[in-house]
């Protein structure tokens, strides 16, 4: 192998475990604000976003639509559109600043750092290209120094870890079916072993087996890489078989980050807790709990807290101070004024 | 139910977001779409020099022996006048007038005929549906400018009068919006707000003209503009070759009666070049028009919305 | 007393072109039998291309059969006319999946509303309709002057599909498709909408049909339940049963792939056999991808009668008595 610029050569698929999981985050974002300016007003999609991740680690997103899950996605990625804007923080992809790095860079950053698979990728596959010719399209860009033949082994490759034959190359969208379809939109997005995969909701359209296989998929494909996984959807039942974390976001803030367990058995912000109280499972057969009222619109949010209005445990100064995102013990984050003193502690302590 | 209903019973609901006014909305709408605000407003110009033209000069003063002869542009005659005597002010107002009523008149014929056979065919399907579609298919082809020509050359002349050139023009040009609008319709006719309405107990006219005519306006009014374009331009190049009614003060008309009295050798530049400024305007700030709806009536391509 | 609905060997086959072998078997052979007196929730359960939504367009007369027949009261519904027809759409009614669909984005959403009070005559006076319109609304959780006047684009999905929810509350049918009400719903408001659908049947007398491919949300609102897989019933009777035990593989891999959210209820280890794109072979229809495929599959197995709430269509239970299709109604509790 001749000597070749680390900068242009990029992983091979199989590598060894460079980073054991936990040494050092491999995603950090850190204040993230994105605002959209409409003929109707100003709407803050994200306001000071925070969150860690490290390589091999899951973290679930959820929240109602119009939470801001798939801005989060979109502005890590760069992707944001007029009439919104990016209006400051910072994203880390191991050592890179996505938001400092200029057009071309970050477009090559794109796929081979961090990936994105958007929600209905699989219906936004080129219905008359074959497979493999869009794989190929795909990385063609990033990999200027490979030969065609190479490219199209780690093609191949890429088919094969996520459990579909190398002759799907072959074939049309069309003639796979849903759950296939998906895949391929995976293997597109870790082509380049990025170390950062961000899913928008992968399985919405697919059926409960399809989803569990797309979903084993994922994971088998995470640890191959030790890429971090960003799961968005609103399934909570998903979220715990799958991830490790759990961010819950509301009204563009992210209002806990908890671990799995932690989020299913004692969560702690009161619209956490009034979304795992609201889930079905074999026990509670017969008993509905919804949460009354509804998510406020971003062009006109309430003061203070944005969920005082239907929180059961509101009182005086949630009306009128925006609360801050706390950290409790076990790095437990949580932005509610009733955990204020908790935090004072947790910080003395 | 009570359950429910306490559920609702939440003490705040989100304050009405001020939806600025229809107008303001309007407006903004038009500062972003500029191609259409421009097409709007020549538009509006040229009417509005229609009608004061109309109003303040004497249209027959717009029919020859009407004014001295080939007087450049003055004070007393701000568009000159003719060989004929026509005076240029009054002939453009009128000619512009019956420009309109020609482009309106066959616009408006072409673009029923396309709602009528358009929804016919798509909603009914079946063997209405192939024959209309084979009669445009076939018709589509055919050389329109040629039997134009034709047919407009083969009348006696004092048959033609600005009525029959628009009967001409519409005659090969109602296909387009028959198809555009069958295709419109058949998507349509697959919307689930569609079935629902069947689930109410809407009749099958009743889902024609409630449910799927009225989402259609955009495509209907930009087929009919594009139907009023295409006829104004028609009767243009018909005037200009003289096939047009002769003693009407068409703009292609006055260029016609300008080339064969050999306008420009003779240095009377005025009478061809006004007409022609005029005709580029018309068309130009049609076009404009149709591209601006074009934007409006399809979603994806507008921006900020 | 009488049948309000009943499907009678109903088979739906989508050919391709004139000449073709790869037809599509939608659905083969269904018989349901639906009773006006006995208002009941039944889950019709499936994954994409299982034939629940072409059952659904069956029910509500958007499409014939290719065999069979569907009888409404006694009449086929084909040949139904004028009031009679009416009435078998005053009475039949559906909510749909896409909340935004519904909508005619030309009107606003009062429009969903007031046209079948017009259509079926519903209220007296204007007064009348709005005042059915607000007590609608309101049950399900709106108020009405937030929502009445707005255009669709303007609400959120959840508030839209309240609204569908709220015209089959002010319609109250006999009976209600609701093809998969929730799944374009945030988990928040699922609740709410589903247990309005619960009480329109406990409180109205309303028959609902729930079709879905998820089984946590038909455990809970629905009684009975049919599995379909590919066009054929698989597993069918009174819902603990078949969720809680389920006999048939394919119902087995179903309720081990659900997503639990439970940690300690984790998904089943038992490796899934991908079906891979293509027609479906002969005989069982599940047989590509069962693990405990036999020789015998290669015949279609009929429903075999587990207990009197249950069956199940698979030959690992062929030494129960069988069930005739006209007799699958019989096992679904009400």
């Amino acid at each position: 192998m001749n000597s070749i610029d680390n900068q242009t050569w990029a992983r091979p698929i199989l590598r060894s475990l460079a980073a054991a999981p936990g040494i050092e985050p491999v995603l950090q974002v850190r204040n993230l604000e994105v605002t959209y300016y409409t003929d109707a007003g100003r709407a803050k999609a994200l306001d000071d976003v925070s969150f860690t991740l490290n390589a091999g680690e899951k973290l679930g997103m959820v929240g109602e639509s119009g939470s801001g899950k798939s801005t989060l996605a979109l502005a890590m990625m760069r992707m944001i559109k007029q009439p919104g804007r990016i209006e400051g923080g910072e994203v880390w992809v191991g050592n890179t600043e996505l938001m400092s790095l200029d057009d071309e860079a970050m477009r090559k950053a794109r796929l081979s750092r961090i990936a994105y698979i958007p929600q209905g990728a699989m219906n936004s596959l080129n219905p008359v290209t074959r497979i493999g010719a869009q794989l190929v399209d795909a990385v063609k860009s990033h990999l200027h120094g490979e030969s065609r033949s190479a490219i199209e082994d780690r093609c191949a490759q890429a088919l094969r870890s996520v459990d579909l034959d190398p002759s799907v190359s072959r074939m049309y969208a069309h003639e796979l079916s849903g759950g296939m379809k998906q895949r391929v939109c995976i293997a597109i997005g870790i082509l380049l072993s990025p170390q950062v995969i961000i899913a928008d909701e992968p399985t919405s359209a697919l059926d409960v087996v399809t989803q569990r296989q797309v979903m084993e998929t994922i994971d088998r494909v995470k640890e191959q890489i030790n890429a971090a996984v960003i799961l968005i959807g609103h399934d909570m039942g998903l979220m715990a078989q799958f991830v490790d974390k759990v961010a819950v976001m509301y009204a563009g803030r992210l209002v806990e980050v908890s671990t799995v367990r932690q989020m299913f058995t004692e969560p702690k912000h009161p619209y956490a807790r009034a979304l795992i109280s609201s889930l079905p499972n074999l026990d509670n057969k017969g008993v509905f709990q919804g949460i009354p009222g509804l998510a406020p619109s971003l062009l006109r949010l309430p003061g203070g807290c944005a969920f005082h209005p239907r929180c059961a445990h509101a009182m005086e100064v949630c009306s009128t101070n925006r609360p801050a995102v706390l950290t409790l013990k076990g790095g437990r984050v949580v932005t509610c004024h009733l955990f204020d003193a908790e935090a004072a502690n947790v910080q003395s302590a | 139910m009570a359950s429910i209903a306490n559920t609702a019973g939440a003490a705040w609901m989100p304050a009405e977001v001020r939806q600025p006014g229809r107008l303001a909305l309007l407006l903004r709408y038009l500062r972003r779409n500029k191609g259409l605000a421009i097409g709007l407003t020549i538009l509006l110009l040229l009417v509005l020099f229609t009608i004061v033209g109309l109003l303040l000069g004497d249209p027959k003063h717009a029919y020859p022996l009407s004014a001295p002869t080939k007087r450049p542009p003055s004070w007393q005659y701000p568009l000159g006048t003719d060989f004929f005597g026509r005076n240029l002010l009054s002939a453009m107002a009128v000619g512009m007038w019956q420009t309109a009523v020609i482009g309106l008149l066959a616009g408006g014929i072409g673009t029923v005929i396309g709602v009528v056979l358009g929804f016919l065919s798509a909603y009914f399907g079946g063997w209405i549906d192939t024959s209309i579609r084979s009669i445009c298919q076939i018709l589509t082809p055919i050389p329109v400018l040629l039997i134009q020509v034709v047919v407009a050359g083969s009348l006696d002349k004092r048959d033609v009068t600005i009525y029959t050139m628009a009967l001409i023009v519409v005659m090969l040009a109602w296909m387009g919006p028959t198809l555009v609008i069958r295709s419109q319709v058949l998507t349509m006719k697959e919307r689930q707000f569609v079935s629902v309405a069947k689930l109410s107990g809407v009749s099958d006219l009743g889902i024609i003209f409630k449910e799927i005519l009225p989402c259609l306006l955009p495509f209907i009014a930009a087929a009919f503009v594009g139907q009023v374009f295409a006829a104004v331009f028609a009767s243009f190049y018909l005037a200009v070759l003289g096939l047009g009614p002769l003693r009407e003060p068409l703009l292609g008309n006055i260029i016609w009666s300008a080339q064969t009295q050999g306008a420009f050798f003779n240095g009377w530049w005025w009478w061809p070049i006004e007409p022609a400024v005029a005709m580029i305007l018309i068309l130009g700030s049609l076009a404009l028009i149709i591209m601006g709806l074009d934007e409006l009536a399809n979603p994806r391509v507008r921006r900020s919305e | 007393m009488s049948n309000l609905l009943e499907l009678q060997h109903i088979s739906k086959v989508y050919s391709r072109g004139v000449i073709s072998p790869n037809a599509t078997v939608a659905l083969q052979d269904i018989s349901l039998t639906l009773r006006e007196d006995e208002p009941t929730i039944l889950t019709v359960a499936g994954e994409s291309g299982s034939g629940k939504t072409t059952l659904a367009m069956l029910l509500l007369g958007f499409i014939t059969p290719t065999t069979g027949q569907i009888i409404y009261r006694g009449k086929n519904i084909t040949m139904l006319h004028g009031k009679e027809r009416m009435a078998f759409r005053r009475e039949v009614q559906a909510v749909f999946q896409d909340p935004f669909a519904v909508f005619n984005p030309f009107y606003t959403v009062d429009h969903l509303l007031t046209v079948p009070i017009r259509r079926f005559k519903l209220a007296r006076s204007r007064a009348d309709a709005r005042k059915k319109m607000d007590e609608a609304l309101t049950a399900v959780g709106l108020r009405p002057e937030d929502v009445l006047g707005r255009f669709p684009h303007q609400l959120s999905g959840g508030q839209r599909q309240r609204i569908n929810v709220a015209r089959a509350l002010l319609l109250k049918p006999r009976l209600l498709i609701a093809d998969e009400p929730v799944s374009m719903v945030d988990a928040s408001l699922r609740a709410n909408i589903l247990e309005t659908l619960r009480n329109l049947q406990r409180d109205h007398g309303v028959s609902i049909i729930y079709i879905t491919h998820d089984l946590t949300t038909a455990f809970h609102i629905a009684k009975s339940i049919i599995v379909l897989y590919r066009g054929g019933v698989m597993e069918a009777g009174d819902v603990d049963q078949v969720i809680k035990a389920p006999k048939h593989p394919y119902t087995q891999l179903l309720v081990d792939s659900i997503p639990w959210p439970n940690l300690d209820q984790r998904w089943g280890a038992r490796p899934i056999k991908t079906r891979e794109a293509g027609a479906p072979l002969a005989g069982c229809r599940f047989r590509a991808r069962c693990p405990m495929a036999m020789e015998v599959c290669k015949t279609r197995p009929p429903l075999f009668r587990i207990n009197d709430r249950h069956t199940a269509a698979c030959y690992l239970y062929e030494t129960q008595p069988e069930v005739v299709p006209e007799r699958l109604s019989e096992l679904l509790p009400v």
